[in-house]
């Protein structure tokens, strides 16, 4: 039963500095405000605007965000190329509506000059006209929908992310090559994510000799995954399970409960063991093999600075959501650093935005296909227990991986869009 | 063969589950003909407390005890403060008790975090029990044994206590029970509390297969209607047996007809309503 309900106005000013600087810069805001950006607006602050969900199901994640956000403009000292920056929070509650209504809110009534978010691909596509229409560049720290730099790219829609198959293809690849699997069992969240990560993983391990045997897709809401274990056939090699949110956790301690786990191992995608949720595991957990574009267990030191001060603020590692949002920072700052602070230049801001390329990133080397999309290294990780605590260590990396992995991009994006049903999945056994 | 047992066997503790779910949502309507849409918070408040106080050290009834106090107090507070505001008219009523679902929802947010918190059984019934070479968890049949437990403490309440005898009047002809000197007031107050109590409780008992996370009320509740329409309003057979069947119907609906596991539940409280609107057991229409 999903009830659309207005939040209160979660717009303001952060703290009683930014409400000064807010107050102080408002003369210059204003002339800047005019159809060219004026010599003044190099002193004002830089307005970002920021989608987050911060009530209902979702919220975890968009705590995570923020805290990935605001751990980053704690180490810039508030401060991008030069430029001191003015955050925006708008709370879209997760509900597609209520995310258009913010992101025009935060264009049109707070002036914002980029947009970092939202969290679900549900509300990329909500805001996806708009943005286009208003001509406001979005980073997206979070929302993976293949289409949204595939078929149907916005000029102004760059993702911090992987597509929800780019490290799914790897883990296929992986499966099938170095683990020597030759039969697995797809478990699934019914939405596209699910699907576009369980058909990614189809397509590539099958391509490399597997066989998926048996697909399961369990409603997002899914009261208990009993039902659904009981189906898994005795007979394969392993179980992909593709979870988001709080199902991995679920999903992982009933299949324990089942005695599952010590018959038929567990590979999971990304989000299914994210560090973001690790945290509430026990040692259900352990061994569960998936591919990310990060783990808590990277070896640079740019990272270990990352899960330091994260652990110290935060009391908690990096994850999907805290790491996406720490990577659309690192964009924005690069591509401030290139137009030398000059975002009012609209078009040179968003040209340099789609051209960065990072290596300072705690996740590795970065750059950006030219669709807007990650071009990065991704991680064979395994749950690990180190000093206590569940993390993911880095077991494989496989370097800068693109979201079409090792087919051809013009091939790739003549084939229809990962969904439930395509690739057909040939190999099912009855 | 163990397929089918396996299944049958989820689909009690499913059953189990809803029962604790659906007796206090029953009870509450049966008596003052209100749809209390803060049911679902208050079985994720529950599991809530009940998660505090295990993490704290106590054992799995005192959690269960804090959670029946806690939420109770809670219903008894909204009924005295609020539904009682609103008597007669009872779609504000019904309105009010979304109201009261949201602060829930946000208050448990604000209180807890947004993470989702797994809950262990207690230790004397994790682990499994061996079937015919497949392992099933003990503690889903523990709440098969909860649920039956709850349902004769609420017979014996409903059937053999003078206080079982004032609601069912209440229940079967509201005006002629108060005409008699049955006092209404004390007696909505106290179901009120009851019906949250079993909320409470119900999410206490859950916690360890569904684990507690923002969004598991809104998960719950239309559960807990299709249970008692499908069994019956006011009718405690109803709520048990409907529970069970609709434990059944789920399981085996989601293996046998996969394509249509997200109507799989509703489709019976559809025919229900369509042929016998007042439902299998039920003493009253809807």
């Amino acid at each position: 039963m999903k009830l659309v309900f207005l939040k209160q106005k979660m717009i303001y000013p952060r703290d009683n500095m930014t409400k000064t600087l807010f107050s102080m810069s408002l003369s210059a805001v204003v002339l800047a405000a005019g159809l060219t950006a004026s010599a003044h607006a190099a002193d004002a602050p830089i307005r970002v605007g920021f989608l987050t969900i911060k009530s209902g199901a979702l919220a975890a994640g968009g705590k995570q965000m923020e805290d990935g956000l605001r751990l980053f403009l704690k180490e810039r000292n508030n401060t991008i190329a030069g430029r001191k920056v003015e955050l925006f929070v708008g709370d879209t509650a997760g509900q597609p509506a209520i995310a258009k209504t913010k992101a025009q809110e935060l264009v049109e009534k707070d002036k914002v000059q980029v947009i970092i978010g939202p969290l679900a691909a549900f509300e990329a596509l909500a805001i996806d006209d708009y943005t286009r229409k208003a001509e406001v560049p979005v980073i997206s720290p979070s929302a993976a929908a293949e289409d949204l730099t595939q078929r149907k790219p916005n000029p102004w829609f760059v993702r911090a992310v992987g597509t929800s198959a780019q490290t799914s293809h790897v883990l296929g690849d992986y499966a099938a090559r170095d683990l020597k699997y030759k039969r697995i069992a797809i478990i699934a969240d019914d939405f596209a994510f699910g699907h576009e990560t369980a058909s990614g993983f189809q397509r590539a391990f099958e391509d490399a000799g597997g066989k998926v045997v048996q697909k399961l897709w369990s409603p997002l809401n899914v009261a208990d995954y009993g039902t659904y274990i009981g189906q898994i056939k005795p007979n394969v090699d392993a179980v992909f399970a593709a979870f988001a949110g709080g199902n991995g956790i679920k999903f992982l301690k009933q299949y324990n409960e089942y005695g599952m786990k010590a018959k038929i191992p567990v590979l999971g995608s990304m989000t299914t063991v994210d560090e973001g949720i690790l945290k509430s595991m026990g040692d259900e957990a352990l061994g569960v093999i998936s591919t990310g574009w990060y783990a808590a267990g990277i070896d640079n030191p740019d990272n270990k600075r990352c899960v330091q001060s994260m652990n110290r603020d935060y009391q908690q590692d990096p994850g999907y959501y805290s790491m996406g949002a720490y990577g659309a920072a690192l964009m924005l700052e690069q591509a401030l650093k290139d137009v030398k602070g000059k975002i009012e230049d609209k078009a040179g801001f968003m040209a340099a935005l789609r051209q960065v390329q990072l290596s300072n990133d705690p996740r590795g080397k970065f750059s950006l296909d030219a669709l807007g999309n990650p071009v990065m290294d991704i991680y064979v990780r395994k749950v690990e227990r180190k000093n206590g605590k569940l993390a993911n260590s880095v077991v494989k990396t496989y370097p800068a991986v693109s979201q079409f992995w090792t087919y051809s991009k013009k091939d790739f994006l003549a084939n229809p869009v990962y969904t439930r049903d395509y690739p057909p999945a040939v190999n099912i056994e009855k | 063969m163990s397929f089918w047992l396996i299944q049958s066997l989820n689909s009690l503790a499913l059953g189990g589950v809803l029962f604790t779910l659906a007796a206090g949502f029953s009870l509450i309507f049966g008596l003052m003909r209100i749809a209390n849409l803060s049911h679902g918070a208050y079985f994720m408040f529950g599991a809530y407390i009940g998660l505090s106080v295990l993490e704290r050290g106590y054992g799995f009834m005192a959690a269960i005890v804090a959670a029946a106090l806690g939420v109770g107090l809670l219903g008894g507070i909204v009924e005295r403060l609020i539904l009682r505001r609103l008597a007669g008219n009872s779609l504000s009523q019904v309105l009010a008790t979304l109201g009261v679902a949201f602060v829930i929802a946000d208050g448990s947010l604000w209180l807890w975090g947004g993470d989702p918190r797994p809950v262990s059984a207690p230790a004397l019934l994790s682990g499994g029990v061996q079937l015919f070479g497949l392992t099933f968890p003990l503690y889903r049949l523990a709440v098969l044994v909860f649920s039956v437990v709850i349902a004769l403490g609420l017979w014996l309440l409903l059937d053999k206590t003078r206080l079982g005898v004032m609601i069912r009047a209440s229940v079967d002809d509201r005006q002629m029970a108060q005409g008699i000197g049955v006092p209404a007031s004390r007696l909505f107050t106290l179901v009120f509390c009851l019906g949250a109590a079993l909320a409470g409780i119900g999410g206490v008992i859950a916690a360890p297969i569904l684990s507690v996370y923002p969004g598991l009320d809104a998960d719950m509740l239309p559960l807990a209607l299709v249970v008692v329409i499908l069994g019956g309003l006011g009718s405690l057979a109803g709520a048990f047996i409907g529970s069970f069947l609709i434990g059944f119907i789920y399981s085996f609906g989601q293996v046998l007809f996969p394509d249509l596991a997200y109507i799989i539940l509703f489709l019976p409280m559809v025919i229900i309503l369509a042929v016998r609107p007042r439902g299998l057991f039920g003493r009253i229409t809807a």
